[in-house]
């Protein structure tokens, strides 16, 4: 078998394909990235006027916009496309541009199934989205399609929403398994695992995670269907199964699921905090154990969501205890953070915003979170607007805000052009506002008994839902801003220097700025 | 790994991706409609579009394969290329084992747990006393809380034989992995030709099994739990073992062409790979569904 580059394909690489047909049928990475970059935006803004939904229905108490049934159709499918159609695909639109470059490759491993992995998701969500417009409507079960809602009580339109979830499954397990092999198999030479840039590690070990799992909620979308359907009994305790069997199914997934929409995170943030502190990042190897210590209790404490369910207390005492262990690694990387950016020669621009917002709030999540792993605390706070503040934090302040770090980050770099650095603060002082106006006043409703997925409440809640929909408003629009801010960076701009953030380190801005269509032909030497 | 390569290969664009996406996104909405019409007894037009995805998704193995298989004849991978080919198979082999994961995590769960838990175990007394009255704890759960009977599936006889079948199996498509190393071309047709039969042997007796469970056992995949775990665990490692014949059928077709050599034949040993996990998951099923 030769060990060179074939001379047949050769010619393709000079003449970059153009027009529909580029996009259909490429094999680049950066093509991939940016179509998957692309789809997650315009996914954020379907299930975000999902959220302006709920909002304006929550506005005042009593039913007004929409009724109940379709109330409840949009919680599930803002949940699901939040979680499947927006943050996971930003991640891998994200690994998809910014790998390869990193690791010194041309490309990803696997670059004809990369293409497959995208192409995928349009189907899958368009096939759920319209499931929204048969008779009897969509999912309206929840994200988590807990049994027997999604079996016994659900409409006719639960085939459909179990075969995309099946599709985007078999997506994000093609696409995970190409970020891992892109790893272990595609490093230039010298650059050994523990020089990986901590994006690459925190990648390597959510693609593991992602392979793990992904297959585990294709088991439970399929007893979902096989109950509902052909008569099998798995949650049900008439032929001897057990609804909290679903739960257990689906938390085992669901869990790790949580850490594979955070962990790219951190490690956009450990490039992030550096390069505008220019300083090293304190505590490399401890954030590369801390990373694989999260994922590795994830796998062990999936039934903290499920603490009011009448399980043995040994079992939510073992829940408890791990679910608190993972605040040690995970307090582990808050303290590196700061510790970088101790004494640093700090500067604030746009990406630095960012990562620092993302540390403070999603800190306050973390500290939510901990409340509710207290197993007796938890009891109060169960299925109370709590929750939803809990994880909007660390969602929406957590992962959101590190993806658009990143592209403010790496924008430069993808288009070659700079933004508009006032629009872009706009959007991150506005954000920054209306998301905790938005998110921060829910704790309290949560604590004072107010239920989460209803469309209704009683009036002593209104005061905290008017300021929380406004917030929600406010945060809606100013998405607007990055929109326009990503738009006019692409069209025009100030030309960017292949390296236009002074303190940032990597393979990436050792080269021009856009980056060459195949970055590396030749592995470059790392030392 | 790297340091052996002075330059990259990066494959070429290619049409079959967007093909098999276009499959799977119709084999999606057709099996969603077809479940959908079936379970409301009503006409409609699933059945027929899930049957155009997997034409696609037929037209596009065939394609993207024929792609592949050229290219690779005519020496354009780099040796880099073919160990991202074998890592990239040993993961989604592990993604495989995930998936049955769920499913024998069912079995655990509702055989030590759940109805445990409704014959009163635990602090469910009373669970048992008010909701299941009269219902007792066993397994097989040949009578489930709500009252089906049903008969269980003994391990001695069919189970056993094809126990022995796909393990014999195993070892055979191990020896024509072994002749195609040494680049023995006769004994690989041959070892490869009686895995190839075994497989078939298992599936036939596995279809019998079934036969002999709906009609003279009573046990049906709405008989209970007994009953679900059995027909998903069999059933999804049957349609892995047909799913790994007809690999290896391929990779018959392809020997006798004369494709493969000893140092370059991925192919040969996914489909390898892939068999020995099928085997493997039989062995777990075996003792955890049938003996235990």
């Amino acid at each position: 078998m030769s060990t060179v580059v074939g001379e047949m394909d050769h010619h393709d690489h000079h003449h970059a394909p153009t027009g529909i047909s580029r996009w259909l049928f490429t094999t680049n990475h950066k093509d991939i990235g940016s179509l998957y970059l692309w789809f997650s935006f315009i996914m954020f803004l379907v299930g975000g006027s999902m959220a302006m939904v709920i909002r304006a229905e929550l506005f005042q108490p009593g039913l007004q916009l929409v009724d109940p049934h379709f109330f409840n159709q949009m919680t599930t499918v803002h949940g699901l496309i939040m979680v499947f159609g927006a943050v996971m695909p930003a991640f891998t639109g994200l690994a998809n541009w910014m790998i390869p470059m990193m690791i010194g490759a041309p490309d990803m491993a696997l670059p004809r199934m990369n293409n497959w992995s995208f192409w995928i998701l349009p189907f899958a969500f368009a096939i759920l989205l319209a499931s929204l417009f048969m008779e009897g409507g969509g999912p309206a079960f929840g994200w988590t399609f807990y049994a027997p809602l999604s079996t016994t009580y659900s409409g006719d339109s639960t085939a459909l929403f179990v075969f995309s979830v099946h599709i985007m499954g078999i997506s994000s397990i093609m696409g995970a398994i190409n970020v891992i092999v892109t790893i272990m198999n595609m490093r230039a030479p010298g650059m050994t695992y523990m020089k990986m840039p901590l994006f690459v590690w925190t990648w390597f070990i959510t693609a593991f995670l992602l392979i793990a799992v992904m297959p585990v909620l294709a088991g439970a979308v399929t007893m979902v269907l096989t109950d509902k359907y052909f008569g099998t009994s798995f949650f049900d305790a008439a032929g001897g199964g057990d609804p909290v069997m679903f739960q257990h199914i689906f938390w085992f997934f669901g869990h790790p699921e949580v850490y594979i929409m955070i962990l790219p995170s951190f490690g956009i943030i450990s490039a992030i905090i550096p390069a505008f502190s220019r300083k090293k990042l304190f505590g490399y190897a401890s954030m590369v154990y801390a990373t694989a210590a999260i994922a590795g209790l994830s796998f062990l404490v999936w039934a903290h969501h499920m603490f009011t369910t009448g399980m043995p207390v040994a079992a939510e005492l073992f829940f408890m205890y791990c679910t608190m262990l993972i605040s040690v690694p995970t307090g582990v990387k808050v303290f590196n953070w700061v510790a970088t950016m101790w004494r640093g020669s700090m500067t604030f621009e746009v990406p630095m915003l960012f990562a620092l917002a993302f540390v403070i709030l999603f800190t306050i999540g973390g500290f939510s979170g901990l409340m509710l792993a207290i197993t007796p605390i938890d009891f109060q706070y169960h299925d109370t607007y709590f929750v939803v503040a809990h994880f909007h934090y660390v969602l929406v302040s957590g992962a959101i805000f590190s993806i658009m770090a990143a592209a403010y980050y790496w924008l430069p770099k993808w288009t070659g052009h700079m933004y508009d650095t006032t629009l872009a603060r706009w959007h991150f002082w506005t954000s920054l506002i209306s998301v905790n106006v938005l998110f921060f006043p829910m704790h309290f409703a949560g604590l004072a008994g107010m239920p989460r997925r209803i469309p209704d409440y009683a009036v002593q809640f209104a005061d905290i839902n008017q300021i929380v929909s406004i917030g929600g408003f406010a945060f809606g629009l100013s998405q607007l801003i990055f929109l326009w801010v990503v738009i006019k960076c692409v069209r025009t701009g100030e030309k960017a220097p292949a390296k236009p953030w002074e303190g940032a380190e990597g393979l990436e801005w050792t080269v021009p700025s856009p980056a060459p269509y195949h970055t590396f032909e030749t592995p470059p030497k790392v030392d | 790994m790297a340091e052996k390569h002075e330059k990259y290969y990066v494959p070429a664009s290619s049409p079959w991706p967007i093909v098999g996406a276009i499959g799977l996104g119709l084999i999606a909405f057709g099996a969603g409609h077809t479940v959908i019409e079936s379970s409301k007894e009503i006409d409609g037009w699933g059945a027929e579009v899930l049957l155009a995805g997997l034409a696609v998704i037929v037209v596009m193995l065939f394609g993207w394969f024929r792609d592949q298989i050229n290219e690779s004849m005519a020496g354009l991978y780099s040796a880099q290329l073919s160990a991202s080919y074998r890592q990239g198979m040993s993961w989604f082999i592990f993604s495989e084992v995930m998936f049955f994961a769920a499913f024998f995590g069912a079995l655990f769960y509702a055989r030590f747990i759940a109805v445990e838990w409704l014959g009163g175990a635990s602090n469910n007394a009373m669970t048992n006393e008010i909701l299941w009255p009269g219902f007792e704890a066993m397994w097989p759960l040949t009578e489930t809380p709500g009252g089906i009977e049903s008969g269980s599936m003994g391990w001695f006889g069919l189970p056993l034989y094809n126990t022995i079948i796909l393990i014999v199996s195993s070892v055979t498509c191990h020896f024509a992995h072994v002749s195609l190393e040494k680049n023995k071309r006769t004994p690989l047709k041959l070892w490869l030709g009686a895995t190839i039969i075994l497989g078939c042997i298992f599936l036939y007796l596995q279809g019998w099994e079934y036969v002999h469970a709906y009609n003279e056992l009573g046990l049906t995949l709405d008989s209970g739990i007994y009953g679900n775990t059995f027909y998903m665990l069999t059933g999804f490692h049957g349609m892995h073992v047909t799913l790994g014949t007809l690999m290896l059928i391929v990779m018959f077709f392809r020997v006798l062409k004369g494709h493969f050599t000893p140092d370059n034949h991925f192919a040969f040993q996914a489909t390898s790979w892939y068999w020995h996990f099928v085997d493997v998951v039989w062995v777990c099923l075996f003792i955890f569904v049938y003996i235990l």
